[in-house]
């Protein structure tokens, strides 16, 4: 596995609009396979529209610990890109009066942002509902600095939501690297200690699954009992819920499909699972996605994209709930993989 | 270009059968979607066996079918192997077995 960034390897792919054009020719351009925007067409539900802001998810910054195959951020220890205390700050003025019910945090690894914990402490105290803290889990034993982190998060009642790939060692680490996997039991055997994840528990864990390669989730359900079992048999840990995500193609993920001969299969295998019921409950239409320098998307991978919202107000510092809530989605062939099957959302499965 | 009678992209068409007997189409995939459902079997397990008779029947539209199906399920390729192995088991089995009807009529035909 590759252990840099697209962006630092100079990877053609590190450039977004090199990755719409992709998109938007070949098979697409052909006619084989039908565009989104025809597919959403096809049940009048195009242009997809914004609907009530639930959650405002706030990407920290691109700088991670782990270098993992599919991520659609393209994170790594060699990004720079962090959010600033005075965004931070420009964040909290609009979750002080936003009527989003979940705040989502996200990286890269968010707590590698030097001014994480003073921003979950200051958003803690607006007394949002659900305060999710997307954290990869090798980030807790990575360095003594982030021991006290499942203390840290029991204390502002932050809902962790971590990645695990799969219940053994061999598919985790293809996927995330080596050693990933026994750092992984090692977090979740901390958080469960301070309370995490038991059941009947407030304090929530739960799990994000990609798949490690070109194929999609199986039924979220049946990964769910299976890692509960595995992972409970194997070392006694426990989690209340899996979501299954469908890996998008977009930056390494993309390169990943193109490198393997996998893109073609791939995007027919989503345009065939494409779901129009999904389309009713899409994640874009209920979040607004703020980048590490304040920008406004859809979601994190319309961000990765650079395709902003289209909508006047497009950045933090001029955030209007009122305009954002009637904007128009900005789609393209990735978002296939948002409606495939039982269709996906950084909560999992949407249908 | 070459052509072989195995074509990757006709396993998407397979449910065109049905363009051509549409009760019996229809029946039978009703029937095969119903087999693969949760029951006394998990669904799961259903997969590994059709994995296991994919090879058998050395069908390759099954073989990536349900390859495919068993990664969306996280089966490993440890499981996956050792079901295939349980498949040529009972292939080779099979085939042994037989020798007692062998064993059978030279007994009965030897002096």
């Amino acid at each position: 596995m590759a252990l840099k960034s697209l962006k630092k390897r100079a990877n053609s792919l590190a450039d977004s609009k090199r990755q719409l054009e992709i998109l938007s020719n070949g098979i697409f351009k052909s006619g084989e396979l039908l565009t989104f925007k025809e597919s959403v067409a096809l049940t009048n539900q195009f242009p997809i529209k914004s609907k009530q802001l639930e959650i405002l998810q706030i990407n920290l910054g691109y700088m991670c610990n782990q270098v993992c195959a599919h991520c659609h951020v393209d994170a790594g220890p060699d990004r720079q890109e962090i959010m600033t205390k005075e965004t931070m700050q420009q964040c909290l003025e609009v979750i002080k009066t936003t009527s989003a019910h979940t705040l989502d945090l996200t990286g890269g690894a968010p707590e590698m942002n030097p001014n994480f914990e003073w921003f979950v402490e200051e958003a803690s105290k607006v007394g949002i509902k659900d305060f999710i803290v997307r954290s990869n889990l090798t980030i807790i034993t990575s360095n003594k600095k982030y021991h006290h982190l499942p203390e840290f998060f029991k204390k502002h009642n932050v809902h962790v939501v971590s990645s695990m790939p799969h219940w053994t060692q061999g598919k985790t680490d293809k996927q995330r690297g080596n050693g990933v996997f026994s750092k992984s039991i090692e977090a979740l055997e901390m958080l469960n200690v301070v309370g995490y994840g038991m059941p009947n528990s407030k304090l929530k864990l739960d799990l994000v699954y990609n798949p490690s390669g070109a194929f999609l989730p199986g039924d979220q359900m049946g990964l769910e009992n299976k890692f509960k079992k595995a992972l409970k048999e194997d070392f006694n840990i426990q989690f209340h819920s899996l979501f299954a995500i469908t890996n998008l193609p977009i930056s390494r993920f993309l390169d990943y499909l193109i490198a393997s001969e996998n893109y073609e299969d791939y995007m027919t295998e989503l345009v065939d699972a494409y779901n129009p019921e999904a389309v009713k409950n899409v994640m874009c239409t209920n979040t607004i996605s703020v980048s590490w320098d304040g920008w406004l998307y859809d979601c994190d991978f319309n961000q990765m994209l650079n395709l902003k919202v289209a909508s006047e107000s497009k950045h933090i510092s001029t955030f209007n709930e009122d305009l954002l809530s009637k904007r128009t989605i900005i789609t393209s062939q990735h978002c296939y993989g948002c409606t495939a099957g039982t269709g996906s959302s950084c909560q999992g499965a949407v249908v | 270009m070459s052509k072989t009678y195995y074509d990757p992209a006709d396993l998407r068409k397979f449910g065109k059968i049905t363009d051509w007997s549409k009760d019996l189409g229809e029946k039978f995939f009703e029937y095969y979607g119903k087999v693969f459902e949760e029951g006394a079997l998990t669904a799961r397990e259903k997969s590994l066996i059709a994995l296991a008779v994919a090879h058998t029947e050395q069908c390759p539209y099954c073989i990536d079918a349900y390859t495919k199906d068993g990664l969306q399920r996280g089966v490993t390729k440890e499981e996956m192997m050792e079901a295939i192995h349980v498949g040529a088991a009972i292939k080779s089995g099979a085939t042994l077995v037989h020798g007692v009807q062998m064993m059978n009529k030279v007994n009965k035909l030897d002096m």
